[in-house]
């Protein structure tokens, strides 16, 4: 769509020949195409010039994307540092275009596979800010969709309907969440492989206009990636996001405590790791959504125990968890029998 | 002869890049775009064909040009003009609307005088184009 001269940088898309159709006499790249090509020259820096790549990387601020990502997300060491590395290679990349060095626009679709509740879509709207910030993305939002806001109902359905969701994406991210649904093997008339053909050739043509995330469990995506080649190969960065460790869980849980203005009793901290530590070996564990889960659960029967005790209540019986808000929970009671949602 | 309808229709015809900008101000202001195209570009010819349904909740103008290309792909030869809908209440109408192709030859009206009742004459634009059928005006093209 847009002639492959774009510098990375900028936000508007170079200039194309207009809508006049070619007439006798009418010259259409007239003063016009000039005017930019001078543009281009004045941007280009001398061969000797340096450039602080500090100081660019401060102008953007993606500074602030990452002391978010690092205070609002625990752990997640490799995600980090994958994102660290795409950030580094996006900005070597702006500073060889401002020496005139060619610089293919990177390919920046991605995949991120994890157990539930690791992060995947947190991560990705921090990737959509970042990308916005270093200017690869003009808007900076983010489409979260999943197969049904894809996928038509009826012959003739998907292609409007997957096109519709492609144009809100534009110019942001197209957060696919399971996206192993687009495909099913067992239907090879699913209206899904639609789906994925447009998908492959938006991502392949308008690879400036948006960027692809397709989310998630580890091996199922592996599976998906094995039957649609394709798909795998457009793909650069596949990003694994582990399992939370228990410290790393009970971050988390302080965490959303603090948020919501609670705090823990002493010993309902060692109640709640011990929560922790039982419900993760228990079966449909999805790290932090069931941290926050457990919490809103503590909180009901905090809510509750204070309207029983029936007497005057002061802030710190308000804001104090005790062990028995968490000990009330079917995980301490039956160990091994059916597990409590989330 | 340049038919001259809508908005910014006596400046020359913008290029893609102007259009985006423009798309750009209207999705800015929270006005949904939608693409329309005729081959009777006569004035009082008010309601042209849809191409498609207006496009709600975008918020990059790359969207919506890729609706035009696709238009203009389908319908090389037409007018095409593109709608930004203020839907604010008070306003609730068309806030911006322009042209953004061109048939490559405009042959124009001509006027028709009719000859009335007494002396009177009562005058009519009719388009040259129009004196094909539908679908076959401008080149003979779709």
């Amino acid at each position: 769509m847009t002639p492959p001269d774009r510098l990375p940088g900028s936000k508007i898309p170079a200039s194309r020949v207009g809508f006049g159709m070619a007439r006798p006499g009418h010259n259409s790249a007239g003063p016009e195409a000039s005017e930019e090509a001078g543009k281009d020259e004045q941007e280009t820096l001398p061969p000797d010039a340096r450039i602080d790549l500090a100081k660019e990387r401060a102008e953007t601020g993606i500074e602030e994307v990452f002391n978010s990502l690092d205070a609002e997300l625990i752990g997640l060491a490799p995600v980090k540092n994958r994102i660290r590395e795409i950030a580094a290679l996006l900005l070597v990349d702006r500073a060889r275009a401002q020496f005139g060095l060619s610089t293919s626009r990177p390919n920046l679709h991605m995949s991120f596979t994890g157990s539930p509740g690791t992060g995947k879509t947190t991560v990705a709207m921090r990737m959509a800010d970042m990308l916005y910030r270093l200017g690869y993305l003009r808007r900076g939002h983010l489409i979260s969709v999943t197969r049904d806001d894809l996928v038509g109902q009826y012959v003739g359905h998907t292609a409007p309907k997957t096109k519709e969701v492609l144009k809100r994406a534009m110019g942001g991210v197209l957060f696919i969440d399971e996206a192993y649904y687009l495909y099913r093997e067992d239907n090879e008339r699913d209206y899904g492989q639609e789906t994925i053909e447009i998908l492959l050739q938006v991502m392949e043509n308008q690879r400036e206009d948006l960027v692809v995330i397709l989310a998630g469990y580890k091996d199922r995506m592996d599976s998906f990636f094995v039957s649609n080649p394709g798909m795998g190969s457009r793909i650069a960065h596949h990003i694994d996001f582990p399992d939370y460790t228990l410290q790393e869980l009970e971050e988390i849980g302080n965490l959303m405590i603090q948020a919501e203005g609670y705090s823990f009793s002493p010993e309902a901290e060692k109640t709640f790791r011990e929560y922790l530590d039982r419900r993760k070996r228990q079966p449909r564990f999805a790290n932090a959504r069931s941290v926050r889960n457990a919490i809103e659960r503590a909180r009901l029967r905090h809510a509750s125990r204070m309207m029983a005790a029936d007497k005057p209540v002061g802030r710190d019986e308000l804001t104090t968890l005790i062990p028995e808000d968490f000990l009330s929970s079917r995980v301490f009671t039956d160990s091994n029998a059916e597990t409590p949602s989330g | 002869m340049r038919i001259t309808q809508g908005t910014f229709s006596y400046l020359p015809d913008l290029t893609d890049e102007e259009i985006t900008k423009q798309i750009q101000y209207a999705l800015d202001n929270r006005w949904p775009c939608s693409v329309e195209f005729t081959d009777d570009p006569h004035p009082r010819n008010t309601y042209w064909e849809m191409w498609g349904l207006p496009m709600f909740d975008l918020s990059d103008a790359a969207g919506v040009l890729a609706e035009v290309n696709e238009c203009r792909k389908a319908k090389p030869e037409h007018y095409i003009r593109l709608n930004a809908y203020n839907a604010n209440y008070g306003k609730q109408t068309i806030a911006l609307s322009f042209i953004v192709q061109r048939p490559s030859e405009e042959p124009g009206f001509r006027v028709e005088r009719q000859e009335a009742h007494d002396r009177t004459i009562r005058y009519t634009l009719h388009p040259y184009a129009a004196d094909k059928p539908h679908g076959n005006r401008y080149n003979g093209q779709q």
